[in-house]
């Protein structure tokens, strides 16, 4: 046999061996999972390629709900921006205000009195158990279960109720002030905490039996996108996110921070597996330690002003400053340059959930269709807190 | 004993609180009062009104409409100087734009504006929802007094 | 028949009547689930009241506070017109006559059901000896309307909605025969109305006053029953053909108005009939201890005692819908080939060697 014999014979096979891969290749099929889909909390679009209900290939096409909150502000002033940011993740606004107030009171170089930190730390937590109670019921209604949501709306009713006797506004509080707050709390509030606080104890107790100790919940979660931890950082993911695989990272605690946290004594939760079930199980007990947490502070809430002295028209000298702090959602800062003016030169705000959506498309390959809507719910983002 | 399954703890859970009762108001025919600081629309007191344009430039949306002009009055003493002051033509806050932020009743040195917890006052048209100074001045009823401060707290100083 | 002899009916009219009552059952058993299940129930489940005050009675002062008024209840009637009212639109795309007709395949397998439900000794439209197997034949109909429904539709969502539809209703079916498989055992026959004669006249240990309703006996199979049934009424934990989060509304995305109300109403009133067969099987159907089947006074009160174990079982049903979550596909056809048709073997081998035994 000659070489151009061989050669021959070869080409025919590949050939033969490429037309019957030609017929038996069937086209994937692509499926656009949003934005007006009901999974996707809004309006996140996910185009995903499937073969058969296998995920091949997913991107996450993020941008629908673009505000353009960085553009703004810069021609805003800073007291009209607290009243901005507390709509990048609406479900925990008070939580959005704090950072950029620190970030200011850094550059201004002037701190707010401890009263006026201590009860931040409080809406603070309470902004958390609010995301964290709409999380744990939603989780649920992606996985099917229709009622755990309506146990999470009806006790994040209480936080909420709590939130607008204090600040005026249920959603969108600004009751941040540079230098301290708008005013001290109501009378009776301490006490009605309380009391909420334990009916929020009892909801995660309701919902461990009804949702995490669910055996059909289980094989649903278990194993399904994990995290290890070194991609999860290299992704940027952050928050309950990267505790439940594994790293043990809290900026609550990590970070030397004026508000209150240090002051009480509570646990960083973090879990071995970094899937679904552990991202649920993580988020369950941090709500029960934001009730701890909010318990002690209100016991040793110390008395005096709430505000620091601040010039009336508010201007911040030249300069730049990073705050961060643990959001609900995971590490939410903001980088201010100011150029002495009424408002920032530029202002950078890193919010978590793009981050925690970036890992999504290196999640979805190759699960399950269902797996796609519970790695979503899971990975818990909240749209205005990606597209800000 | 053995564990109970979770499946049978899940079916446990829904019959109590179907057993329980439920947390709903129904609102036309029950009203849930809000707190007194809730945030539910703007009060005008017009004697106090200076017409500053102070709260027009904060308005972080431009929702504030204040015209003005000014008048001169005969002095109060004889022989003093003419006096100028300020009548407040129009007054509009257009709700279909405001954001609930406050920051115009903060802003104001002279008292004029107040935050009142009302809240029905939706209009099947959204030009509707643009209240003039007189309609504003009626909400003032509406305004409770300030709440007592929790212990603790420092009387704010005026 | 007793009453076509009291009442010196002609075949003809006889046909009619049982026509009317068999087409009247679905809307009227659909409604009543869908009030006090889907509305109430599940709304007091969840901590919320559902709807107050369509019907007018309640919102007159005073009305509202009496718990036996009724709440709501008019308000699937005017879902009814709403939905009559709405209108009917084909994707661009879609197979027109398979589309339009996939709705009524999928009603029909549910009215043919109530054919061999007996409601009393002589109150049955046709006591077909092989009634059981009559029931789960023509129940696996809908899948064909289910199929039709995700295929015409055009749309990528039903189309999957309805293939999980149909390998998760294939898949239920075997469990479901072999569950029931142990009642026909235990019975000796095949006829609905023979089952419940079988219950009426047995006895437990030679205590004989209650009959012996197979839930006792064949507890097992029943759970096997309400699982098979959960699939086969495409409700959660195994709605993965619907699955709202995923697949938006599954095979039922693209219908609007009437057609989508046909659905809806066949598959509340597939859970009435479900549970009236189950409540037949394993319940004891019209027989309430004390009154003998031989009496008069059993076709009287014989639907109503029927209600209300429907009432019991479609109650189990809706709880564990109200309560799980759903299951992953491939899970569900795990749980289905791994333990739910070896189990059922098992139970029928063991019925078996009871019945032979005793």
């Amino acid at each position: 046999m000659t070489v151009t014999e061989q050669q021959r014979l070869y080409v025919e096979r590949t050939a033969a061996e490429a037309r019957v891969n030609v017929e038996i290749e069937t086209e994937g099929m692509t499926l656009n999972i949003g934005p007006q889909h009901p999974a996707t909390h809004g309006t996140l679009r996910v185009l995903v390629k499937l073969d058969g209900e296998q995920v091949v290939e997913a991107d996450v096409v993020p941008g629908y709900m673009h505000r353009g909150y960085e553009k703004l502000t810069e021609v805003r002033t800073y007291p009209q921006i607290t009243t901005l940011v507390n709509r990048i993740d609406w479900l925990s606004s008070f939580a959005n205000e704090v950072p950029f107030v620190l970030a200011a009171e850094t550059l201004m170089e002037i701190e707010a009195p401890p009263r006026a930190q201590w009860i931040r730390t409080v809406l603070f937590e309470m902004g958390r158990i609010g995301t964290m109670c709409i999380f744990l019921g939603d989780m649920g209604v992606q996985l099917g279960a229709i009622t755990p949501v309506f146990y999470g709306f009806r006790d994040r009713e209480h936080v909420l109720n709590l939130i607008e006797a204090a600040t005026g506004g249920r959603f969108h509080p600004n009751y941040d002030r540079i230098g301290g707050l708008k005013e001290d709390l109501p009378k009776g509030w301490i006490d009605e905490t309380k009391a909420a606080m334990k009916r929020i104890r009892s909801f995660c107790d309701q919902l461990e039996e009804l949702l995490l100790g669910n055996e059909i919940f289980e094989t649903r979660t278990r194993g399904i996108g994990v995290i290890p931890p070194e991609i999860g950082l290299e992704f940027g993911v952050s928050g309950a996110n990267i505790r439940a695989s594994g790293v043990d990272w809290d900026l609550r605690r990590d970070e030397d921070s004026p508000l209150a946290w240090k002051e009480c004594d509570w646990k960083v939760w973090t879990h071995p597996d970094g899937d679904a079930f552990a991202r649920y199980w993580v988020r369950l007990q941090e709500t029960r330690e934001a009730t701890k947490i909010i318990d002690q502070l209100v016991d040793g809430l110390p008395a005096g002003p709430i505000q620091a002295k601040v010039p009336r028209i508010i201007k911040v000298p030249e300069g730049e400053a990073w705050v961060h702090t643990e959001n609900p959602l995971g590490e939410m800062g903001y980088y201010i340059v100011s150029q002495g003016w009424l408002g920032p030169f530029r202002c950078k705000i890193r919010s978590a959930s793009f981050s925690n959506v970036s890992i999504v498309p290196w999640l979805l390959q190759g699960v399950y269709v269902p797996d796609v809507i519970t790695i979503l719910a899971s990975l818990y983002f909240i749209l205005g807190d990606i597209d800000r | 004993m053995p564990e109970i399954p979770g499946l049978v703890k899940g079916l446990g859970v829904t019959f109590r609180t179907m057993l329980k009762g439920n947390q709903t108001t129904q609102y036309p025919h029950e009203r849930e009062e809000p707190p007194a600081r809730a945030r539910g629309v703007i009060a005008l007191k017009e004697e106090n009104c200076t017409v500053c344009m102070l709260r027009a430039r904060e308005c972080p949306d431009w929702c504030i409409y204040i015209e003005g002009h000014k008048e001169k009055r005969p002095p109060r003493r004889e022989g003093g100087r003419e006096r100028t002051i300020s009548i407040l033509d129009r007054f509009d806050i257009d709700y279909a734009l405001c954001m609930y932020c406050g920051i115009c009743v903060e802003v104001c040195p002279f008292d004029a504006l107040f935050w009142s917890p009302e809240y029905e006052y939706s209009e099947a048209r959204i030009g509707d929802l643009l209240h003039d100074k007189q309609k504003l001045g009626e909400w003032m009823e509406t305004v409770p007094e300030p709440p007592p401060l929790e212990v603790g707290a420092q009387a704010k100083k005026k | 028949m007793t009453f076509a002899v009291v009442l010196h009916l002609a075949y003809w009219q006889l046909t009619i009547i049982k026509l009317l009552v068999v087409l009247s059952v679905v809307p009227l058993g659909a409604l009543v689930l869908g009030y006090v299940f889907l509305m109430k129930v599940m709304a007091h489940m969840q901590s919320r009241l559902g709807p107050m005050d369509s019907g007018g009675l309640a919102s007159r002062p005073g009305l509202r506070e009496n718990p036996f008024l009724p709440h709501g209840w008019f308000q699937l009637i005017g879902d009814f017109v709403k939905f009559v009212q709405k209108e009917d639109i084909f994707p661009a795309l879609a197979d027109r006559w398979v589309f339009a007709l996939a709705p009524a395949v999928v009603i029909m397998s549910t009215f043919l059901l109530f054919v061999v439900v007996p409601a009393g000794p002589h109150l049955i439209a046709q006591n077909l000896d092989v009634g059981i197997f009559f029931a789960l034949a023509v129940s696996s109909l809908s899948v064909l309307g289910v199929l039709m429904a995700g295929w015409a539709s055009a749309n990528k969502y039903s189309l999957m909605g309805a293939l999980r539809a149909a390998g998760q209703l294939i898949a239920y079916e075997l469990p479901m025969v072999l569950g029931i498989m142990g009642v026909v055992v235990q019975a000796g026959t095949m006829s609905l109305q023979g089952i419940v004669l079988a219950q009426a006249h047995g006895s437990i240990f030679g205590f004989g006053r209650l009959g012996e309703p197979f839930v006792i006996t064949q507890f097992f199979g029943f759970l096997l029953f309400l699982a098979a049934a959960q699939a086969e009424l495409i409700q959660t934990p195994f709605d993965m053909p619907l699955a709202e989060s995923e697949l938006v509304a599954g095979y039922l995305t693209e219908y609007s108005g009437l057609r989508y109300l046909l659905f809806y109403m066949a598959e509340t009133a597939s859970a009435f009939a479900f549970a009236a067969i189950a409540a037949t099987l394993f319940l004891g159907g019209w027989y309430l201890p004390g009154i003998g089947p031989s009496r008069q006074l059993a076709d009287v009160i014989g639907p109503f005692v029927l209600g209300a174990k429907i009432m019991l079982v479609a109650f189990l049903i809706y709880w564990i819908r109200f309560t799980y979550p759903r299951l992953r596909e491939d899970q569900l056809q795990t749980f289905a080939w791994k333990y739910l048709i070896p189990l059922s073997l098992v139970n029928i081998l063991v019925t078996g060697i009871l019945k032979v035994v005793f």
